[in-house]
């Protein structure tokens, strides 16, 4: 269908506009904002100790999930797509919960679990205390980030096949040969591919973190909670959007990863 | 958020796995058993504690802890703000997905890369971000915090999207002949577009709209700080729990928790039933 000039016109000025008045401009007036003292401003800003132990726990958090993360997505992935067992179709209902369920809602059902008068309640009487402190942060984190790992990993493993995999172990591999050697390289771009969206998301992610921690400044604040804090406690509006233009920058190049990984993949 | 099933290769496969039973791959039975048990404790047996809380008082519990007032009032709120919001995407979604498919000008490829900003940026920066051109120190002088407008325009923000990428890649497969059948046929554009292409691009129109719904009645973090949480006025589901929490009223959380899942899951079991009948229809056809 041919629209006329002025139709094309139109449409497209409506598009762009919308994403400028939603998107562009209030990212350029971040940026604005924050670097409007100049760039030593912003940096004095997101160097002190406040920030700082904000960075290292929100880091502390990505490099204890990452790994979790890799290790059970990849074996759940290879389960579900080599295994044959009852109830696999339910299994993977389950894998894609986290992304229906809303942040405070993991937050709840977390302190109803783990929580002092939760169901595993017992072992915060033994010392080790879940919610409102660091694990409960990580198992929230790791409940949010759950399906990346599992379902970049999946497709690759159905594309594969496991023919290679049948043909090392007629030839006397063993299942851990199997895996460093056939399996691993294989699926090494989804994999990838899992651990940037998991790691954006870990960083960002406010919501059900915001329910499982104790918020103290410097104790146990992750960037995100630092920019809610600045912003709603201490009415240092500066300070917020530094912050935010730190985390901002760090999903940028999330997205430039994740583009250099697409066409990693495509390639692959 | 989308189920990706493997395809079942058939009965070849099915004779292999008789000749070679043993071979499950590098996972055998303990693989399985560690995949099913972290799920069960990282997924299962929170979500368990959530609805076992939510019905501690019974059923009665249960209705009286949604029903009560404010939180009766939050769900409103956060179910209608968020029809809202579905419906401009399914629009404006739409739009933009036709313009980055069918128009050219300089700078697309730039536009359509911006598209995915929403999901990359966390959702407190979205609200920040928002509030640093619509807050209290707008230099266009157009305050929305604090209000259901506000609350409309972070949640637009966060669900971008949804509907421009599942139109996109339908409206590039669209057949042109078809169109142009119907214009040497005398159709007008408005006529084309109504009967020929809106029809093709429904299925993906409605598929966007609900999850862009669905994490609309959900979100948090980048309504947090724009909403302002007035109760009964722009106080959301998951604001009402969390001060539900905060204030040691766990079953009320819960029951909440319950209802709002309740109606993720209709929203995407609603989704997923038309998604299949919709392609059934579609293999009649061919």
């Amino acid at each position: 269908m041919r629209v006329s000039r002025f139709t094309q016109l139109s449409l497209r000025t409506i598009a762009l506009g919308y994403l400028l008045i939603l998107l562009i401009v209030p990212l350029v007036l971040i940026l604005w904002r924050t670097f409007e003292n100049g760039i030593g401003a912003f940096i004095d800003s997101i160097s002190t100790p406040a920030a700082i132990s904000a960075l290292h726990l929100s880091l502390l958090i990505v490099a204890i999930v990452v790994p979790v993360n890799v290790i059970f997505g990849v074996v759940t992935a290879i389960a579900l797509v080599r295994g044959r067992f009852p109830g696999r179709g339910l299994v993977q209902g389950i894998v894609d919960l986290p992304f229906a369920v809303s942040p405070i809602v993991v937050g709840v059902a977390l302190i109803l679990l783990w929580g002092a008068n939760g169901w595993f309640g017992g072992i915060e009487s033994l010392g080790f205390q879940v919610i409102f402190g660091l694990p409960g942060m990580v198992i929230a984190t790791i409940f949010v980030t759950l399906p990346f790992v599992v379902r970049e990993v999946e497709p690759v493993l159905v594309e594969i096949g496991d023919e290679q995999e049948q043909a090392a172990a007629t030839l006397g591999a063993s299942r851990w040969q199997t895996f460093w050697r056939i399996t691993l390289p294989a699926i090494r771009w989804g994999l990838t591919y899992g651990v940037v969206l998991t790691v954006a998301r870990s960083l960002g992610e406010f919501g059900a973190v915001i329910m499982v921690s104790s918020g103290f400044p410097g104790v146990s604040q992750t960037l995100t909670l630092l920019v809610h804090s600045r912003y709603i406690d201490d009415h240092n509006t500066f300070g917020a959007y530094s912050a935010a233009t730190l985390l901002m920058g760090i999903a940028l190049l999330t997205l430039l990863l994740m583009t250099i990984l697409d066409r990693k993949r495509e390639n692959a | 958020m989308t189920t990706t099933q493997p395809p079942t290769s058939g009965t070849e496969a099915a004779a292999r796995r008789r000749l070679l039973p043993q071979v499950t791959g590098t996972v055998g039975p303990l693989g399985i058993g560690v995949a099913v048990l972290w799920l069960t404790v990282i997924v299962l047996l929170p979500l368990a504690a959530l609805t076992v809380t939510a019905f501690e008082d019974g059923w009665a519990g249960f209705w009286d802890a949604i029903t009560a007032p404010a939180a009766l009032a939050a769900i409103r709120v956060t179910v209608g703000v968020s029809i809202v919001v579905a419906l401009i995407n399914a629009v404006v979604g739409t739009l933009i997905a036709w313009v980055l498919v069918r128009d050219e000008f300089p700078g697309k490829r730039v536009v359509n890369a911006i598209i995915d900003l929403p999901f990359a940026l966390p959702t407190i920066v979205a609200s920040i971000v928002l509030l640093s051109l619509y807050g209290p120190d707008s230099p266009i002088d157009i305050h929305l915090n604090a209000t259901r407008p506000g609350l409309v325009v972070a949640l637009l923000f966060v669900t971008l999207p949804f509907v421009v990428r599942s139109v996109q890649p339908v409206l590039l497969e669209v057949d042109h002949e078809v169109e142009e059948a119907a214009a040497s046929l005398g159709a007008g554009n408005w006529t084309t577009f109504r009967r020929v292409v809106l029809p093709a691009l429904a299925p993906a129109i409605i598929g966007g709209t609900g999850l862009a719904f669905a994490r609309a009645i959900g979100e948090y973090g980048s309504v947090v700080l724009i909403g302002g949480n007035i109760p009964r006025l722009t106080q959301v589901v998951s604001q009402h729990i969390q001060q539900q929490i905060e204030i040691d009223r766990p079953v009320n959380a819960a029951a909440e928790s319950v209802a709002l899942l309740a109606i993720a899951f209709v929203t995407l079991l609603g989704l997923r039933f038309f998604a299949e009948r919709t392609a059934r229809k579609e293999m009649r056809q061919r």
